[in-house]
């Protein structure tokens, strides 16, 4: 068997392979792409719609030893704070069950901006049970998403089974042209490849244009590369990611960079220079269109949020837009910020002024209106405008709602004029 | 082991906030009551509808985007007794195992398979049959383990059986 140091290494791997192989129980052999691994997990999470059942599975087996809380992350972000009494009453037994293991429960950030703030780092291993978990591959970790029945079982066992995944190189070449951003990206790549397009696969960005991606941008598309069905979606380590582990305060064991002769099923390459922004119309997320084609849709609702697009850069952005400016009285605009520290960031630089100056709500960070939840739920035959994850039929309240998914430049453009609104008209 | 159901046919891409919204799976963590709301984008009724043994059979992608292990608990417990696809989103087709809902992938089921008739799903040799056509349909092989997994009733009947999970003792 190959060393840890010798995979590392090796130029015949993808990241997909050298990851598991690194975190495989039985150290014995390499895995390549196909192959089935039992792996040990650094990080096990659940939020508050997967934890609550996580939790009620674990009383079925008769289990009430966790493998080691620390390492067992319990969030409640997606309805915070409770938005009635049936959310409430599955609030606390997610406070009760984590006060009497002593695992780590946090309250009102989203739980993929809490991990990418507090633990992601290259080389580790995350689960979570959520979707989203993908988005940790922004600084070159291993995450993924599975559901409440499995996490409860990485709960038990600190293991889990995993298929090594095909991987697929995506190169990303030239520069954005002012208005377009990562969400235009991300957006350009599922309308491509479809909903289903990167399904079991794993993600490689990679490309001379990746240095200019903040981690917020990475965050972005590594989050959302789950609209096409991806398994993990990674920024391989580079400088910007090592400056920022910096200023966190966090140290990889090691950084996972695939072999130069690895192989991929497919590989691609977006110019970004010709992108523009981009919207995915109703109702589902590879429904990408170029913005011309649906500027003056009359809209009810914009908002700016989730673990998609509600961090700080995504909230400057909307203000730098809304400042001076005022919000359609015909609709309301909602931004709610992706953690605890962003709302406070939110407040101490100015934005939040400018938000309510305009005529915006400026919530508290939670999931909120992108589950359609609380704090922005849609009627029948309302159109919004949003950054959020989704844009399927019930997504965000009645299953007559429409929802246009854009940047939040293109969403608070769009708010002051109440209709979908090219970015760039506000961006000189 | 053969189960044999009547089958609902839907189109591609139903995703799980189709086949459960948020609002309402985030409000119970009974799996009844989530029964109740299975397949509410398309028909808020359906599990009114539905007899216990019945089938989906799909087109591609089914259950794309949310984790959420609601959905094919919903579809579980509102009485689907498999559900046949030409294609599942990564999480759910996981979610199927663990939870012991019988989730196949066969190739262009939807062509094959007509709305309301019955139909036999075989959990032995992973197959399944079209009475009125006779013809029977390969689907995508899947580890032992999972097979066996489906067959004990997902993780919790099998680890009340064995007192362990299945990665525990696999050579993997």
């Amino acid at each position: 068997m190959p060393s840890p140091s010798q995979i590392l290494k090796d130029e015949t791997l993808t990241f997909a392979e050298k990851a598991i192989s690194l975190k495989a129980v039985d150290g014995k052999k390499v895995r390549s792409a196909g192959d089935v691994a039992v792996v040990n997990i650094d990080l096990a999470m659940a939020q508050d719609s997967t934890g609550p059942l996580a939790i009620r599975v674990l009383e079925e087996m008769g289990i009430n030893k966790l493998w080691d809380p620390k390492k067992v992350l319990l969030v409640i972000d997606h309805t915070y704070p409770a938005a009635d009494e049936k959310v409430a009453n599955l609030h606390a037994l997610m406070r009760n069950f984590a006060f009497q293991h002593g695992c780590v429960l946090v309250e009102g950030s989203i739980s993929h901006q809490q991990i990418l703030e507090e633990y992601a780092t290259p080389g580790l291993m995350i689960l979570g049970a959520d979707s989203h978990t993908c988005q940790a591959g922004c600084v070159g970790a291993f995450a993924t998403g599975v559901g409440s029945t499995e996490i409860a079982g990485i709960w038990a066992t600190g293991q889990i089974w995993l298929r090594v995944p095909d991987s697929v190189r995506i190169n990303l070449v030239g520069k954005l042209k002012k208005g377009v951003f990562a969400r235009d990206i991300i957006q350009h790549f599922i309308g491509m490849v479809g909903e289903d397009g990167g399904n079991y696969r794993a993600l490689e960005w990679k490309g001379s244009a990746v240095k200019d991606l903040s981690v917020t941008s990475r965050a972005c598309i590594s989050n959302s590369s789950m609209e096409c069905g991806a398994k993990i979606a990674v920024f391989e380590p580079d400088a910007l990611t090592r400056q920022y582990l910096r200023t966190v305060q966090r140290r990889p064991n090691y950084e996972i960079h695939a072999g130069k002769n690895a192989e991929y099923t497919d590989e691609f390459e977006i110019e970004l220079d010709k992108l523009e922004p981009l919207v995915a119309a109703p109702d589902n997320a590879d429904n990408v269109k170029a913005i011309g084609e649906v500027e003056g849709t009359p809209i009810d609702q914009a908002f700016v949020g989730s673990s998609t697009n509600g961090r700080l850069e995504d909230l400057q952005i909307a203000a730098k837009i809304l400042k001076g400016r005022r919000v359609n009285p015909r609709m309301r605009c909602i931004i709610t910020p992706a953690s605890k520290r962003i709302y406070e960031q939110a407040i101490d630089s100015g934005l939040v002024d400018i938000f309510l100056g305009a005529g915006a709500v400026f919530t508290n960070a939670t999931c909120g209106a992108c589950v359609g939840t609380h704090l922005g739920v849609l009627g029948e035959n309302e159109v919004c405008i949003s950054s959020s994850t989704r844009n399927f039929i019930g997504r965000m309240g009645s299953t007559s709602a429409k929802i246009y998914l854009a940047s939040p430049a293109t969403v608070a453009a769009s708010a002051i004029r109440g209709e979908i609104t090219d970015p760039r008209k506000y961006l000189r | 082991m053969t189960l044999r159901g009547r089958v609902w046919k839907f189109g591609h891409d139903i995703n799980t906030d189709i086949v459960i919204p948020f609002r309402f799976l985030s409000r119970t963590n009974d799996p009844y009551e989530m029964a109740k709301y299975c397949m509410y984008g398309i028909d808020p009724d359906f599990h009114n509808k539905v007899q216990k043994g019945d089938i989906i059979v799909a087109g591609r992608n089914f259950g794309g985007g949310s984790s959420r292990e609601q959905a094919p608990v919903a579809i579980k417990y509102c009485g689907i007794a498999a559900v046949i696809s030409e294609g599942f989103a990564r999480i759910f087709y996981r979610n199927g195992f663990a939870i012991g809902l019988p989730v196949m992938e066969v190739s262009n089921i939807t062509k094959e398979v007509e709305h309301g008739e019955e139909i036999e799903v075989d959990l032995d040799g992973w197959s399944i049959r079209i009475p009125r056509t006779n013809k029977s349909l390969q689907a995508q092989k899947v580890p032992d383990f999972l097979a066996n997994l489906l067959k004990t009733g997902g993780l919790v009947e099998y680890y009340r059986k064995y007192q362990q999970f299945p990665w525990e003792t696999m050579k993997a």
